[in-house]
């Protein structure tokens, strides 16, 4: 669908989004006037990141459900659902399996930063230190004070701009996470290989490591993520923006107005904007993303109960 | 010797002894080399006290000694020794161990051993029924004393004798009749033994017309080698029977030439009914025997299906029921042994049941040990009985299938009193419960009553079928002490790797109870060890003991994947062995330093020393023992607590705000959607205008 041309609506499209209020100016057909809405949406993730996030989502949520199981082995639902599963081995060989996805989705996303960086045929210098960094900067830190501050009520919201502080954190936390979890739990899937240079008890320590950041990884991204980006009252019940990759218009100068102000000034913004998807692209994406979700609240549920109840 | 000197010498004992010794000193000096071979001929008897020097004490009828709290007089009437059948004997001949003593003697005198004369008899008393349960430390037993006397022994002819043959019933049956603790506490079958005799034939002829040569106790038991019936070599043994009663009734197998050729008593004695059969021991009547107790003339009333005993019970026989069981060449009478033939109803002298211990003596033994046996005794009504697990008449062999007491029955027969509720079941304070269901379903139940291996155990092959006691019976063969060694009849090579190992009380000297078969395997579950159940219990069963190191193995891999229901991975003897655990410090050990890699290697194809130093029972809990464990587990705790608490705080904070910004969108929403309202009226006119001129 050709971008230039306007689409002419008379109705507001309610399936693509929550608001679609681009507004066009009014045009005239006949004597009459009528509200011309061009429903066009920002595109924040190409394909590749809506590809990677959903395949993350599958290898996380598998990852965490059969690790949980072998964590809280105590717990009688883990033995259920290991049953259910075919008993522990299977399980194993589904952790093993996800492991694998979840470092293939890691190199793709590598590999997909080389391939945009050339294809912008940009500079390190521009990737790592320009306006859209996902690198902590200097402003990061303002914001994180202003955010403070608007807390508090003791100021303005910040004028975000394409990643915020929080979203870089999440961003790292899961290079983080892949890099300690993955090696760990690469040592506890070949033991006998690894126990060739390391020490035997070294095989116990990485045991607690990979448990443990395993345990901060789900809680992190089943309470902390899911709030910040899908429970906050102003995006509830949920932010499908990773998985459509489009957001409004309207939520990208409230939510990122420095972005916005930024393409609006380059005029680079009508290279951004795209026709909604399909409503059956999005039904599907929501049911997808709601079984996501539904997963790691049970999820949450189970850990708390596993941690506060069954601890032993 | 006068009463004076006497006296004196007693007083002057001391003094005496000195002289003596003096004197005897003062001989080879006074006297040449053949007075001096004379002393050394006979040293002894110049030192030795005399019978009179012992009666200068002994004569004294107030002597007294404490002897286990009771007084005892230590008088020797001195006439009556004289006049005894030892009269010409010196005191030291029998009371060898005071030769050489001085007088008095301070210590009390060993027991007399009459046997350094009388060896023939001392050594059949030995042998005898007496003289082993006076080896055994029988208090009731008796000794040659308790029948001969001491100092006032008369020859046997001597009708004053307490073993003349006129006094021979009465002195047997001192112990031998009804109410002694003889009669009731020691096993012995017949009833009424004294009574009995001294109405018998025997009895009479002795007691009441004085024919001395008439059989008295002895002159069937023996005097001194007196065996019960069942020892082969006794006097009353089945097979000795007709050899003893034709010591006296020569010939007697003429007058029975009727019935039976009498030579075949001692050929065929076990086949042919002998002598007690027909002429009950102890009882034996003046009469003819012409009816006999032949089980025919039994069967004359006891076919009779009406017949009925005074409380009711039916007391018909059926012939078919004997003629096919195991007794089927035992005579009626040979169990119903009080019948008397003299009678015309010759039952109706039996006043006890039928006493199957008569035969089957070594077994009565046992029962009378067992629990069962002991209630009988007490006269439980509950307490069962031989014929309640073997049947009456319809007595059969554990080998016969058909027989209650076949091992695939077995576990049944057991089961009327013990199974849940039923009458043992309800007097049982243990600790096992549904002990049939449970059996049914155990390995052993399931391989005897599923799959009909007869040598499968059943609870007589554990509990013994005569002789079961509790298991806190030290004599128990399911006590703890003797369980290795009662599943080891049939499981001998484990228990060979048990006794060796480190549980075994052989290799381990505790006081804390070690574990035997039954604390890992159950006693009536007993499960298959290579079924799931068994893998994943095995680690608290062990637990129960190794509670600490279970728990930490729970906390590791092995113990996680195990906890899911997993089987296979290391459970506790994959490592330490199941019955051949030893201390990881005993080189033997599977985890000793040759052994461990192999061990591993089981399952981690490929392991080297330095994967076995996997600690396989670690926990993060104990900072001494794992610090780095301990650290590291710290360290990721702070790492996650510091992580939620800054982001659930950032989180609470946010929330009020985002709220806020909530229901200001929504109000601008609101706004736009009343606009929208507005501009969709003209939009809708609009859309009709536009439609209308298509």
């Amino acid at each position: 669908m050709p971008h230039s041309e306007p689409q002419l609506a008379t109705t507001v499209n309610d399936d693509a989004g929550a608001v679609t209020a681009h507004e066009a100016p009014l045009a005239e057909v006949g004597s009459k006037v009528i509200r011309v809405v061009d429903r066009r949406e920002f595109v924040r993730f190409a394909h590749l990141y809506r590809v990677l996030h959903a395949c993350m989502i599958v290898s996380f949520l598998t990852l965490a459900v059969t690790g949980l199981s072998l964590k809280f082995s105590y717990t009688p639902w883990a033995a259920k659902f290991s049953r259910l599963l075919g008993g522990f081995e299977t399980a194993g060989y589904v952790h093993r399996f996800a492991a694998i996805v979840m470092f293939g989705t890691f190199t793709a996303h590598v590999i997909g930063l080389f391939k945009q960086k050339r294809r912008n045929q940009a500079t390190w210098k521009a990737v790592l230190f320009g306006p859209n960094t996902l690198l902590p900067t200097k402003r990061d830190g303002q914001e994180f004070v202003g955010t403070m501050k608007w807390f508090v009520g003791r100021g303005p919201r910040p004028e975000y701009g394409r990643w915020t502080y929080w979203e870089k954190f999440d961003y790292f936390a899961v290079f983080w996470g892949i890099v300690v979890i993955g090696s760990t739990g690469l040592t506890l899937w070949f033991p006998v290989f690894f126990t060739r240079f390391l020490p035997g008890s070294f095989i116990n320590v990485a045991t607690i490591i990979h448990s443990d950041e395993a345990l901060l990884a789900t809680g992190f991204i089943f309470t902390v993520h899911f709030f910040n980006t899908h429970l906050r009252p102003e995006k509830f019940p949920m932010d499908t923006t990773i998985f459509t990759g489009h957001m409004p218009l309207a939520e990208l100068k409230r939510d990122k107005p420095r972005e916005y102000a930024a393409l609006v000034a380059s005029g680079e913004l009508e290279q951004h904007l795209e026709e909604p998807q399909p409503a059956i692209v999005v039904k599907t994406i929501r049911v997808f993303a709601w079984i996501a979700l539904g997963t790691g609240f049970i999820v949450v549920v189970w850990i708390l109960y596993a941690m506060l109840f069954a601890y032993r | 010797m006068p009463v004076s000197r006497d006296i004196a010498i007693c007083r002057s004992a001391r003094s005496l002894g000195l002289r003596r010794r003096s004197l005897c000193s003062k001989l080879p000096l006074l006297v040449t080399l053949f007075l001096l071979s004379v002393s050394f001929i006979t040293p002894c008897s110049a030192t030795s006290p005399t019978s009179d020097d012992c009666l200068a004490c002994h004569s004294d009828k107030t002597m007294t000694t404490k002897r286990g709290g009771r007084t005892v007089s230590l008088f020797v009437d001195q006439k009556k020794f004289a006049s005894s059948i030892h009269g010409s004997l010196q005191c030291t001949s029998c009371h060898a161990d005071l030769e050489g003593k001085d007088l008095p003697h301070s210590t009390p005198l060993a027991k007399v051993n009459c046997g350094s004369c009388h060896g023939d008899e001392a050594q059949q008393y030995a042998k005898s029924l007496h003289g082993k349960a006076v080896a055994r430390g029988d208090a009731l037993a008796p000794r040659c004393v308790n029948c001969h006397g001491n100092h006032d022994i008369l020859p046997v002819k001597d009708p004053r004798s307490s073993v003349a043959a006129m006094k021979v019933p009465f002195l047997c049956g001192q112990c031998h009749r009804e109410g002694t603790p003889v009669q009731t506490s020691r096993n012995i079958p017949e009833h009424d033994i004294l009574e009995n005799y001294s109405e018998s034939i025997h009895g009479e002829a002795l007691l009441k017309k004085g024919l001395i040569v008439a059989a008295n106790c002895a002159s069937c038991h023996t005097a001194h080698s007196i065996l019960p019936h069942t020892d082969p070599n006794s006097s009353i043994a089945r097979r000795n029977i007709a050899a003893t009663c034709t010591k006296c009734h020569a010939n007697i197998e003429l007058v029975h030439r009727k019935t039976i050729r009498g030579e075949l008593w001692e050929k065929q004695a076990n086949t042919l009914p002998a002598c007690v059969d027909c002429h009950q021991p102890h009882k034996v009547r003046n009469v003819f025997y012409s009816q006999g107790m032949a089980d025919a003339d039994c069967m004359r009333c006891h076919d009779n299906a009406s017949l009925k005993s005074a409380d009711g019970r039916s007391m018909l026989v059926r012939v078919a029921e004997v003629a096919g069981s195991r007794h089927v060449k035992v005579a009626c009478s040979q169990c119903h042994s009080e019948v008397n033939a003299s009678r015309v109803r010759p039952c109706e002298t039996i006043t006890h049941p039928v006493d199957c211990t008569a035969c089957h003596a070594e077994v009565g033994q046992q029962y009378q040990r067992s629990t069962h046996g002991q209630m009988h005794a007490k006269g439980d009504t509950n307490a069962p009985f031989c014929k309640d697990c073997h049947g009456s008449h319809h007595v059969l062999g554990k080998h016969n299938p058909e027989s209650l007491t076949f091992p695939t029955n077995v576990p049944d027969l057991c089961a009327k009193c013990h199974r849940e509720g039923q009458k043992a079941a309800l007097l049982y304070t243990g600790t096992e419960h549904q002990i049939i269901p449970r059996y049914t379903e155990s390995i052993h139940g399931k391989g005897l009553l599923k799959s009909g291996l007869t040598v499968t155990a059943t609870c007589t092959s554990c509990h013994t079928a005569h002789r079961e006691l509790p298991a806190s019976d030290p004599e128990s063969t399911v006590n703890p002490k003797n369980v290795p060694a009662t599943c080891g009849t049939c499981h001998h090579g484990i228990e060979e790797q048990f006794v060796e190992s480190v549980h075994s009380t052989k290799q381990t000297k505790t006081d804390k109870p070690l574990p035997v078969c039954n604390d890992c395997h159950s006693a009536h579950s007993i499960r298959r060890t290579d079924e799931d159940g068994f893998k994943l219990d095995i680690m608290n069963t062990c637990g129960r003991c190794h509670g600490e190191i279970a728990k930490a193995y729970f906390d590791t891999y092995h113990g996680k994947v195990s906890k899911l229901g997993y089987t296979k991975t290391a459970k506790c003897y994959d490592c330490h062995g199941a019955h051949d655990i030893q201390k990881v410090t005993d080189p033997r050990s599977h985890l000793s330093r040759a052994n461990v890699v192999a061990t591993c290697q089981k399952c981690h194809s490929g392991a080297t020393r330095r994967f076995a130093g996997y600690l396989t029972h670690a926990t993060h809990h104990d900072p001494k023992k794992f610090p780095f464990l301990y650290y590291t587990f710290w360290g990721m705790t702070a790492l996650l607590v510091g992580t939620f608490t800054v982001s659930g705080i950032h989180t609470l904070l946010w929330f009020p705000r985002a709220l806020q910004m909530r229901r200001e969108l929504r109000a601008a929403e609101a706004v736009e959607a009343e606009a929208e309202k507005h501009s969709g009226k003209t939009a809708s006119e609009a859309k009709d205008g536009d439609d209308a001129p298509q």
